[in-house]
């Protein structure tokens, strides 16, 4: 799960992590009073959305008066930001943070990740803050400087000042670096976060090391033991269809093709798009509908792959081993009448239980299409697509 | 004797009296499988599928000599029962569950740890199908039926695509010696190089198949290790070719976050240590037999 920017500043804070003072609001008016609060002459107003590269899609604005906020936020407000990040339909801006500008002395990147080769937590850190750490790696790998956490001790202070010295940092500011990278660990390793990511961290004109952006997400599978996290999910920062796939235990991933799957397991599921992929279609979606499928998980999971409106075909593949093939055969059946389908459905079932299953779609008396293996499978649901279309198309020409 | 289990392995179900772990208790025991007890604290002297169960892991080793587990237990407290396992002196365990948080794995290897490499339990999963091998023992979820007891040494992260590729196997009649389920997870017991090394020593073993997806480094140093040390031929496949970059595939771990990690990258570094890929699914039986028959 993601947060916004703001609200990781606010967790971190409460960890010891300097940040710059400022202040959320929901409207124009509420950011110029929020500024005038804050004092100053200067303010950065910041589009709240979960995404990277606000700054060069414009959700990122200086502003020197009362006047420039109401004009930045007048631009923010209600618009779908699109960065490098968001995909083409962008994310949508209902909140900003204003912060006071401060002066900057130099940029440093910082990072937590969850490494898969040690499996542990690193620590990944560079003297060029600002850059993406894509860009960084690829443009300078020499600056990125990487430390990896003990689990049973935790991050060691010698370890904190190793990386304050190689970042070049002087003397007088390693005491504060030292604070802002135990800080960051112990909110990581306390509260379950997968990645938290201060972007720049800044060291501004009159010595202070400042978190002058922050990103954080969590541990989907630990937000049962933090309640003050889950409260932080923000919905309309979600994709609609993943999200209520989500909360009805199904594993979704909405795709830009317009063959809709249906499938058991993860690894089956994304074998599944690739053999589409192969038989010359591409996939709307990938969905894990789990073990256990009951008829009406799988009508239930029938109804989120046709909210798709690019889909035009179905193709359900399930190889039981703990699912009966008998009953995602009814709740095939079963979400077929209900929705009054009038596109192509293809199903290949295979393990327990198939003959039942077979037996149950045959004497449905629905145009399901059946399939035997994978690839058969593939073959007739694009096949049924393409001739789909055909029609279709002879039909509008009429 | 196959790696890791065998058919007088005695095991022990951790958490035997959840609806699941019965169901699949019950099913490794018509399967063969020497279960001699369960674990479930608070519920010890009841008896589960005519096994008795313990209040401890500790308790259950004393009275029954277990020496391999299976934990059903929920998220939220396997990693504790996974860590009792290896302190009762369990040699093998394998963790079915689903949804355990990263830094509890994190902790459990940690703490396994502890022990001399000679004494450290393994563990394969958590996120996983289990393993089996066919004819002898199943320890685990799946489907026993749809394997034949043969040569061929199955590593994978996926249950259901296991299943497919042991069906395209048996379709062909060729079986497998020991199939291993890795497991989803970002933080698994074992990676596909664990259990490389194993399939290498095991005179069972004739061909080893790999089954990756995207995410992580552990089929990169697979092939490194393959390269280096394994003799036998291995077939692979990867799953998620058409999966977008940063985006997680119902696996916790199945997600595209660095270079290497996606199928394209990975199908090239193990084509590039003399493993013959599987291009698509479909042909992941096919494949094999291939390389089968070239090895014979």
């Amino acid at each position: 799960m993601d947060i916004h920017e703001y609200q990781a500043k606010e967790v971190l804070s409460n960890f010891g992590v300097a940040v710059p003072s400022g202040a959320l609001a929901y409207s124009p008016e509420q950011a110029a009073y929020r500024a005038r609060e804050l004092g100053g002459d200067k303010w950065i107003v910041k589009a709240q959305v979960h995404a990277g590269g606000r700054g060069k899609a414009g959700g990122v604005k200086l502003c020197n008066s009362e006047n420039e906020i109401h004009e930045a936020c007048d631009e923010m407000f209600g618009r779908k930001l699109v960065t490098h990040q968001t995909g083409p339909e962008g994310k949508g801006i209902y909140r900003v943070y204003v912060e006071s500008a401060v002066p900057i002395d130099r940029e440093i990147y910082l990072g937590f990740v969850l490494d898969r080769s040690s499996q542990r937590v690193m620590i990944v850190a560079s003297s060029e803050g600002g850059m993406e750490i894509e860009d960084i790696s690829a443009e300078r790998p020499d600056s990125i400087v990487r430390s990896i956490v003990e689990p049973a001790v935790g991050l060691q202070e010698f370890q904190a000042r190793e990386i304050a010295f190689n970042l070049g940092l002087e003397p007088r500011l390693v005491q504060q670096m030292v604070r802002t990278l135990q800080g960051c660990y112990s909110a990581f390793s306390e509260l379950d976060a997968t990645m938290v990511e201060i972007n720049p961290l800044v060291v501004t004109g009159d010595d202070r090391v400042l978190a002058l952006d922050a990103k954080m997400s969590f541990d989907d599978n630990a937000l049962f033991r933090h309640p003050q996290i889950s409260e932080l999910r923000d919905k309309s920062q979600e994709d609609p269809r993943e999200s209520r796939a989500a909360d009805r235990g199904l594993s979704y991933v909405g795709l830009d093709g317009n063959i809709g799957c249906i499938v058991n397991g993860a690894g089956l599921a994304m074998a599944t798009m690739d053999t589409i992929k192969l038989a010359g279609g591409e996939p709307a979606n990938f969905l894990d509908i789990g073990g256990g499928a009951s008829p009406e998980r799988v009508a239930k999971a029938f109804r989120l792959v046709l909210s798709d409106n690019n889909v035009q075909a179905v193709l359900v593949n399930i190889f039981a081993g703990i699912n009966r093939c008998d009953w995602v055969a009814e709740g095939v059946v079963q979400a077929l009448r209900e929705l009054q389908l009038d596109l192509p459905v293809v199903v290949r079932l295979a393990g327990t239980n198939v003959e039942e299953g077979q037996k149950i779609l045959a004497q449905s008396g629905l145009p399901i299409i059946r399939a035997t293996t994978l690839m058969e499978a593939a073959e007739r649901a694009v096949g049924a697509w393409k001739s789909d279309l055909t029609q279709n198309t002879k039909m509008r020409a009429v | 004797m196959s790696i890791l289990l065998d058919r007088d392995t005695r095991v022990i179900v951790q958490g035997i009296t959840g609806r699941m772990a019965r169901f699949h208790t019950k099913d490794m025991i018509d399967y063969g499988t020497n279960v001699v007890g369960g674990v479930v604290p608070g519920k010890g002297g009841e008896t589960v599928e005519g096994v008795p169960v313990f209040d401890t892991v500790k308790q259950a080793v004393e009275a029954t000599g277990a020496e391999a587990s299976l934990v059903f237990v929920p998220p939220p407290f396997a990693a504790d029962s996974i860590m009792e396992a290896a302190d009762a002196g369990i040699r093998y365990c394998v963790c079915i569950t689903d949804g355990i948080p990263a830094q509890d794995m994190i902790r459990v290897k940690r703490y396994m740890y502890r022990y001399p490499k000679d004494k450290r339990m393994v563990l394969t999963g958590p996120n996983c199908a289990g393993t089996i091998s066919p004819g002898k023992a199943l320890l685990g979820i799946m489907p026993g039926h749809i394997y034949l007891p043969g040569n061929v040494g199955i590593i994978g992260r996926s249950g259901t695509l296991g299943y497919e590729a042991a069906a395209q196997l048996k379709e062909r009649g060729i079986g497998v010696s020991t199939s291993v389920g890795i497991g989803g997870d970002p933080i698994n017991g074992s990676s596909f190089r664990d259990i490389l090394e194993r399939f290498e020593w095991d005179a069972d073993t004739e061909v080893i198949a790999m089954i990756g997806e995207i995410g992580g480094p552990q089929e990169a140093e697979a092939a490194e290790y393959i390269r280096d040390h394994v003799s036998k031929p291995v077939v692979a496949y990867v799953a998620g070719l058409t999966a977008p970059k940063g985006r997680t595939m119902g696996h916790a771990g199945a997600i595209i976050s660095a270079f290497g990690e996606s199928a394209s990258e990975k199908v090239e570094i193990l084509s590039a240590a003399g493993v013959t890929v599987a291009e698509n699914p479909a042909v992941i039986g096919e494949t094999i037999a291939r390389v089968m028959r070239k090895a014979a």
